[in-house]
């Protein structure tokens, strides 16, 4: 029962709950994805709800916007019980979701955005005015300034953000869900958002923000939950949590993400001069790029996807050639594009998609692991497998890189992603590789998989390798590299010592434009 | 109603599936014959002891499954790499074609030399029908299911073309049929007075040679990948198009050693009507077998037993022969299903 609001008694004034979930229970065949699982949100509140890839978040959402029903347990929205497995039901008791994959139609207005679904069936006179006067209602009083006739498509990332949230508060809703909000966002979009959330927290809105960005979490929340294998492992209010203590709460144990010793670099290793790529329309992805990856160096590619990283990535990887310019490995101008050259050069690769690229799915591991070299004499002769070799170096990379969840002929699409990462840097590394384009090495894996990876990484530039390592994740790039370039509608430039940086320049560089000299 | 993909693909379900959809077809099929007045069970009696009760049965049922085995192959290695060759028929005729050219006295070749000759012969034939489909699929990204279905009709118009003129057999009596291939050149009978041929015999030995290219060697090793995921082989190092471009080949050349086979081991001389939509039948046998070598062998001599039994039954229960063209094509349909099953798992419930 909600107390009386007595705000100059001594003692904290009990704020209502707006959301209580109470012993959540969903299993899916022998797995627990919620184990008895009780939360509560209050108003004007921010929950972090934060977890590993398959740790129950996404499952627990799917339970609250009835996607899917719980086995068993109860949700109460502002005191009522909401009724089980009514995606409608939930909406219209003030339930909204952000998603971290916007769901908006590129080729419609913001307005029919908005309004899709919302009008009735049967009234041929759609409420256009009174629509985009909410709308711009709306956006005034919550700063999400979008103009209600701007195409989609015509969008900023952000600004596609701020329609997906203008679409949850014109439906009502009281309480958001935003999955992953800052994962597309440059740092400077990110304070914006916290803005707007700050202001729809003042009018009385309650937030769940789900992430795995620590020092983020630590930034908005005002209270925080863990999950972890399905149970909820940790509630701490934000005062009270640190960074470490999260980690080692998410990850089940203690771990130390390692840290990155300078070395003099050595010789050059990669050079790109004046690169430049079209695309199949005649349209430059890449313009005129010039850097350079020496040896016992990681240099970081940082940019905001889809500024050409995808490109620079296919260069290296040898599935693309240039349109003029030059590109160098060893010293050596490179004439033939393509991955078995690239492999017999000596250059390891990790793929930004790894279901799509790193591996073939339905394959097993062993088959996968052998995929760059087969035919190596080691594993084959005159076109015949050598299946003992092959068994050999699968078992090597198992052990040496402590990929689990393997069993000897099941498909490796079956291992979860901190394991396919872990065989593709296996098989890389096992092949000695001079220099590694590294895409996305860590995406969307838990931070013990990660810290791992980063680990090996590093070890591999300590022993003289040279790493381009491309990522969007600035966090990752600063704890890495040692020299960060930035990468913008194709163009390249040199931000300097990843020493010297700070996430707010970088963000700016990544937008475009020139860093603050302070 | 929904899908859930399976886990774990366990092999019990895999070798039922298609036990279960020939089941499936035959009980489809019960009510056809039902329908024409038949009894079911004295029905499907028939056309166990019209395909297999009787060493004169067995026999017919073996020199039907041969071709089979050999297009059923053509489909399995095509298909297993994602190259959708449906133009196993027009490659049986190119391959029937060569051995005419070759095998029938027009062309002087030592009569030792000529087997070997007639087989490398109708397998490049094959192989060469299916080249510039698949080289315009692999450069160009031109639908190979369109592109091999009507070089089909073509092959025929060129047969056709062929048997009424040049290649018209001059003893004939004016019938569209070439002259028949040299003695020499004919593959022999396994069993005196019957028609089972030697042609069985190749075709159960490249089931197992392309069973063993698919587990042991490198080229099989990328074809699998290559029909398993494009993107992730060519990024391993695969040269995509050459592996396709190989797989063709080879699938082609295993359709034209089908017409080999009916011409020199059955027919002994091309005619139009050489192949009853063997190419086609081949792509049932492959689906069948899971689109493995060895399950090809099996399926094979399945489908043989149908048609062949179908004759069986309509001559002593008055049910059209054309239920076995009905219970092939239901149990492809009922196959699809089945392979869904292995796959997936079908929940009635949200």
């Amino acid at each position: 029962m909600p107390g009386p609001h007595l705000p100059f008694l001594k003692f904290p004034p009990v704020v209502p709950e707006v959301l209580s979930l109470k012993n959540i229970h969903k299993q899916f065949g022998n797995l627990h994805a919620n184990h008895d699982i009780s939360l509560s949100l209050k108003r004007g509140e921010v929950l972090a709800l934060l977890g590993e890839n398959g740790a129950g978040k996404t499952t627990l959402m799917n339970i609250l916007f009835g996607h899917y029903v719980a086995d068993s347990g109860e949700i109460e929205v502002s005191g009522k019980i909401l009724p089980k497995g009514s995606p409608k039901a939930s909406i219209d008791a003030g339930l909204g979701m952000v998603h971290q994959h916007f769901t908006l139609a590129d080729n419609l207005s913001v307005l029919d955005n908005i309004i899709l679904g919302t009008q009735p069936l049967w009234n041929f006179r759609l409420q256009r005015r009174e629509a985009s006067d909410r709308i711009l209602d709306l956006g005034s009083r919550f700063g999400l300034d979008v103009d209600p006739n701007a195409r989609i498509a015509e969008l900023s990332v952000g600004e596609r953000q701020r329609v997906e949230i203008l679409k949850a508060l014109y439906r009502k809703a009281r309480i958001l869900i935003l999955d992953e909000p800052t994962a597309v966002l440059t740092p400077q979009e990110s304070r914006t958002l916290f803005k707007t959330l700050r202001q729809l927290l003042e009018e009385g809105l309650s937030i769940i923000f789900i992430s795995h960005k620590l020092a983020e979490v630590l930034e908005v929340s005002d209270r925080i939950a863990v999950l972890r294998d399905g149970k909820l492992v940790m509630e701490v209010e934000v005062s009270k949590a640190s960074e470490n203590m999260l980690a080692e709460a998410m990850v089940g144990r203690s771990f130390k993400m390692p840290i990155r010793k300078e070395v003099p670099a050595g010789e050059s290793l990669l050079d790109f001069d004046k690169v430049s790529v079209l695309s199949p329309h005649r349209l430059p992805v890449l313009e005129q790029v010039s850097f350079s990856v020496h040896a016992r160096e990681v240099v970081g590619l940082a940019g905001i996807s889809g500024n050409g990283q995808r490109v620079l990535a296919d260069l290296i990887s040898g599935l693309q050639s240039p349109t003029s310019g030059q590109v160098s490995l060893y010293g050596q101008p490179l004439k033939r594009f393509h991955p078995r050259e690239m492999l017999r050069q000596g250059v390891g690769r990790i793929p930004e998609d790894r279901h799509g690229f790193g591996v073939v799915g339905d394959l097993n591991l062993a088959e996968n692991v052998i995929s760059e070299v087969y035919k190596n004499p080691d594993y084959s002769k005159m076109g015949f497998l050598n299946l003992k070799n092959r068994q050999q170096f699968a078992d090597k990379v198992v052990q040496e890189f402590d990929v689990r969840g393997v069993k000897n002929h099941a498909p490796v699409r079956l291992l979860s992603g901190g394991n396919m990462q872990k065989l593709i840097l296996g098989r890389v590394l096992l092949q000695n590789p001079k220099l590694i384009l590294a895409h996305q090495p860590a995406r969307g894996l838990d931070i013990g998989a990660a810290s791992f990876v980063y680990e090996r990484l590093l070890e591999a530039k300590m022993q003289g390798c040279g790493i381009l390592l491309i990522s969007e994740d600035l966090e990752e790039l600063l704890r890495l590299s040692d020299r960060v370039l930035v990468i913008h509608r194709g163009k390249i430039k040199e931000a300097g010592k990843a020493g010297s940086l700070s996430t707010t320049n970088l963000g700016l560089l990544m937008a475009g434009r020139q860093a603050d000299a302070s | 109603m929904r899908l859930e993909p399976r886990s774990e693909v366990s092999p019990v379900r895999f070798i039922l599936a298609p036990v279960a959809a020939v089941i499936a077809s035959l009980l489809l099929c019960s009510g056809l014959i039902l329908w024409s007045g038949a009894s079911v069970f004295e029905a499907y009696w028939m056309m166990l002891t019209g395909s297999i009760g009787s060493s004169f049965a067995l026999a017919e049922t073996l020199s039907r499954a041969t071709p089979l085995i050999f297009t059923g192959l053509a489909a399995a290695v095509a298909f297993r790499a994602r190259f959708w060759n449906i133009g196993a028929e027009g490659q049986l005729y190119a391959g029937s074609l060569m051995v005419t050219f070759l095998g029938t006295g027009e062309i002087n070749i030592h009569e030792g030399l000529l087997p070997p000759i007639l087989f490398m012969g109708s397998f490049a034939a094959g192989s060469l029908w299916l080249f510039l489909p698949s080289l315009i699929k692999i450069r160009f990204q031109v639908d190979e299911v369109v592109t091999t279905l009507l070089l089909n009709f073509v092959m025929l118009l060129l047969v056709s073309l062929l048997l009424e003129g040049p290649l018209k057999d001059p003893m004939g009596l004016g019938w569209p049929q070439a002259a028949p291939v040299l003695e020499s050149a004919e593959l022999p009978r396994l069993v005196q007075g019957l028609r089972v041929h030697a042609g069985l015999i190749i075709a159960v030995i490249l089931a197992l040679l392309i069973w063993q290219l698919q587990i042991r060697t490198t080229l099989g090793f990328e074809m699998r990948a290559v029909g398993l995921s494009r993107n992730a082989s060519q990024f391993a190092g695969m040269r995509v198009g050459n592996i396709l471009l190989i797989t063709a080949l080879i699938s082609g050349g295993l359709a034209g050693l089908a017409g080999y086979s009916e011409v020199a081991g059955l027919k002994g001389n091309l005619t139009l009507d050489l192949s009853p939509g063997f190419g086609y039948t081949g792509i049932v046998v492959a689906m069948l077998a899971q689109l493995h070598p060895l399950g090809v062998i099996g399926s094979a001599f399945f489908v043989a037993c149908i048609f062949v039994g179908a004759d069986a039954m309509s001559r002593s229960v008055g049910v059209p022969n054309y239920i076995a063209d009905v219970v092939v094509a239901t149990s492809l349909l009922c196959m699809l299903v089945s392979m869904l099953q292995v796959k997936y798992r079908i929940r009635w419930k949200s």
